[in-house]
């Protein structure tokens, strides 16, 4: 499924990369430079562990910490080197150094929501949006001195805004790859603790969890990620941690498959955004990676098996022409069955409930289908038989010859199939069997009963029905078609 | 001692009455309680001593000092924001008490969480949560599982019991937000039930729930019962508590009264209890004296 879906992508982005030699396309989709697998590698790892560890923080209703860490770590990046040039120039673009005071500040403003959070009533989005605010102003602030600066080494620092996937080196690709494994262990290991405590937390700590040291550790994961992610994706990480597992929830209704999906769909967005911005010069990584996070995110919100929209839609539509194929045949079996009843001997009794014998009397048998099947009905009787409108009755027509239920007798006239008489006789006793349920079990006025049944017998199981003919056995032999209780 | 604690001046009036027989900024004073002293009897389940709980530095739970007897159904009644989530909560340990203890079954807490069953109040949760009802209510056999240790199969027939004890045993593979809020309500019922435990505290467990529904919940509280469990639950019915409970305790931001429900749930503890602004109150007091004049 993803593989299609990365194709996909491959296939439409071409037209945006014009500007580049076609060869250069060709060496990097087949890989042929050692550098580009090494930045592909470490997008891939990255965006798998953003994947899973965005999971946990979408579920534990932290997305926006992750905002707040990611936009916090710039003014750490700056004051990291300002210090290093300080103490000796030239040292200040160690990216360990960097790192570490990224990470600084990310922990710092995580501290400072927790602190407002707990000591103030003030909201707490407002006490998000507060720190995140405040923190990425000092940032820029402090970003514009640097520029200023009379050294030439601030050079590159502007990626840890952006990010810039392409000048990965091996050695952050090991960085990446530790994180991953340390990730991949922990959340293995603490899966159904950190399941427990995002459902519920009062009943997690209740239990006995140490609830607080798991939001840290969690925190920390974030933290962790969004620092190591920084150089490659920028301060936009915080969407490859949020966009993958928010598009998981449209495929899978499971903890375990969406936190798989989610690895899955920020594996695929890193890589295809990476080769992307390395396939054109001009494109940024981080947006391009985002962006194509964001493709991702679309397609799921379309196509996913559990929450798409077209997915849904889809079933809507199966369920609407189910219903309209069953109404067909139940209204062509029911004209038929007054034909044959008014042309009978017997006729029903009064009360409506004794069964005709020759006609509806016992088990479906091949004379009975045959019988109904030697009948045409005009499309003016199905009119009046059902407020169906000339166009409807015309729709679920072509769909139910589609599905061989139906054939043509005439211009205007159709007749059932033998499969057609023998799934009209379900739909119409299923029917039957409902109405009379609610005439004497729910105590539905006879003329009320026809409304409410249509629109129940579509959803009716076996084990329904099963319960119908025991509750109603005294009143309808097995397996027979009662006469409908009102009239048609 | 209002000004000691630096509470809220509104707050005084509250003090005042509950604590008519002692001077002011008498409270700091007090000696510890010696350790050979018996605060917590063994018997009791639950037992709470001279308990206040406060959110951002406002008490809004006072003194409560309260013994739970054990194998008793026990009903917490009270006005909304009357602090019964409160009580619940602190006695789990889950909010911190600004001074007083609590023991279970005559120990610590800590020590004793195995014994202890939560149902939480239903809106306390996110049900779009990708579980289904089975997994939801594995999670009370988490702690058991332990550390690091997956759920394996014999977990999940242990909770699948617990579904069956409840009647949803048909809705297990059903994702909880496509339940309804009975059966949301019945899940976390399960889940608690998974527990195993001796003591049972129940956060509105019949909130929002249709006659069926209170049905079954009130039965399985009797099959508690009659294998000598304890549970306290918070409910807001207050035609049922008769029916449904033992014992009873009244709470408005202190306790009113507790006991016995013939003892305890008389007209004049109710007025105490809700202010006297209940319409109920006059329909549950006329019910009352019918039942002296029997
Ligand atoms: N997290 C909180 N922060 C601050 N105040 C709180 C918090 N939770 C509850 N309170 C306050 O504490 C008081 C008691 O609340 P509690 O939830 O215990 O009431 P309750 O008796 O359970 O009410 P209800 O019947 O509505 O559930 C209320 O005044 C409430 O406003
Ligand atoms: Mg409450």
């Amino acid at each position: 499924m993803f593989l299609f879906l990365l194709f996909l992508l491959f296939f439409t982005f071409p037209a945006t990369t014009f500007a580049a030699e076609s060869n250069d396309i060709i060496r990097v989709l087949t890989l042929q430079d050692y550098n580009t697998r090494v930045v592909l590698l470490g997008t891939l790892l990255l965006g798998v562990t953003s994947g899973i560890v965005g999971t946990f923080m979408l579920l534990r209703r932290q997305a926006l910490i992750g905002d707040v860490v990611s936009h916090s770590a710039l003014p750490g990046v700056a004051i990291a080197f300002l210090i290093g040039e300080a103490v000796s120039p030239g040292s200040g673009r160690s990216l360990h150094w960097l790192l570490a005071g990224a990470a600084a500040t990310g922990l710092l403003a995580v501290v400072c929501v927790g602190i407002i959070r707990r000591y103030s009533v003030v909201k707490p989005d407002a006490a998000l949006a507060t720190v995140l605010g405040v923190f990425f102003g000092f940032g820029a602030v402090l970003f514009k001195t640097v520029q200023e600066l009379p050294t030439g080494n601030q050079a590159g620092l502007q990626q840890f805004i952006l990010g810039s996937a392409s000048t990965m080196i091996a050695s952050d690709v090991a960085i990446i790859a530790k994180a991953t494994v340390v990730v991949l262990v922990l959340s293995l290991l603490l899966f159904k603790e950190l399941a427990i405590l995002s459902f519920d937390e009062d009943f997690a700590a209740a239990q006995g969890w140490p609830t607080g040291m798991l939001d840290l550790g969690l925190t920390g994961l974030v933290v962790g990620i969004t620092v190591i992610g920084l150089e490659s994706v920028g301060i936009l990480m915080v969407a490859l941690l949020i966009t993958p597992p928010t598009a998981a929830r449209f495929w899978t209704d499971n903890f375990a498959r969406m936190t798989l999906v989610a690895a899955a769909i920020g594996g695929a967005s890193a890589t295809v955004g990476c080769l992307l911005s390395a396939m054109v010069p001009k494109l940024a990584g981080g947006p391009t990676i985002v962006l194509s996070g964001t493709a991702f995110f679309i397609l799921s919100m379309l196509f996913g098996t559990r929450r798409g929209i077209v997915h849904r839609w889809l079933r809507q539509a199966a369920n609407r022409s189910r219903i309209g194929r069953d109404d067909l045949l139940r209204a062509m079996y029911e004209i038929i069955e007054a034909r044959l009843v008014s042309s009978a001997d017997e006729t029903v009794n009064a009360d409506g409930l004794n069964i005709s014998p020759s006609l509806n009397g016992g088990e479906a048998t091949v004379e009975e289908s045959a019988l109904f099947a030697r009948q045409a009905v005009q499309i003016s009787e199905l009119l009046n038989h059902r407020s169906w409108s000339a166009r409807r009755v015309r729709q679920v027509i072509a769909a139910a010859e589609r599905e061989g239920t139906i054939r043509m007798d005439s211009e205007t006239g159709w007749r059932l199939t033998s499969s057609g008489a023998t799934t009209a006789r379900r739909a119409v006793r299923n029917h039957r069997l409902w109405e009379l349920y609610l005439i004497s079990h729910a105590e539905i006025a006879p003329s009320h009963v026809d409304r409410d049944a249509d629109d129940i017998e579509h959803v009716l199981g076996t084990e329904v029905i099963e319960q119908l003919e025991q509750l109603l056995a005294s009143r309808v032999p097995p397996a027979a078609v009662p006469p409908s209780p009102h009239p048609l | 001692m209002i000004q000691l604690l630096g509470l809220d001046p509104a707050y005084a009036y509250f003090a005042s009455r509950l604590n008519t027989n002692m001077e002011p900024g008498t409270r700091n004073q007090e000696p510890p309680l010696s350790t050979g002293e018996v605060v917590h009897p063994e018997w009791s389940p639950l037992s709470i001593h001279d308990m206040t709980v406060a959110y951002h530095r406002q008490p809004v739970l006072w003194d409560i000092d309260y013994d739970a007897p054990p194998g008793k159904l026990i009903a917490i009644v009270g006005p909304n924001g009357a602090g019964k989530s409160t009580l619940i909560k602190a006695a789990l340990n889950l909010i911190p008490t600004i001074s007083g203890s609590v023991a279970v079954f005559g120990g610590e807490y800590r020590k004793q969480r195995g014994r202890v069953g939560y149902v939480p109040q239903r809106s306390s949760v996110d049900w779009d949560f990708p579980v289904n009802a089975l997994e939801a209510v594995t999670m009370g056999l988490y702690r058991k599982i332990g550390w690091f240790r997956p759920v394996r199969k014999r977990h999940r027939q242990l909770a699948m019991k617990a579904l069956v004890r409840v009647g949803m045993q048909d809705f297990a593979m059903r994702q909880i937000s496509q339940l309804s809020g009975g059966q949301q309500q019945r899940v976390f019922l399960a889940r608690a039930l998974a527990q195993e435990a001796d003591l049972y505290l129940m956060d509105e467990p019949f909130a929002g729930v249709d006659a069926a529904t209170e049905r079954a919940i009130v039965d399985v509280l009797r099959d508690l019962q009659q294998a000598g469990k304890t549970a306290l639950v918070v409910h807001h019915d207050l035609q049922t508590v008769e029916e449904y409970f033992d014992e009873v305790i009244l709470l408005n931001l202190r306790l009113v009264a507790s006991g016995p429900v013939e003892e305890v749930f008389t007209t004049a503890n109710l007025r105490a209890t809700y202010g006297g602004k209940l319409a109920l109150l006059d329909q549950v007091g006329h019910r009352m004296t019918m039942r002296g004049e029997r």
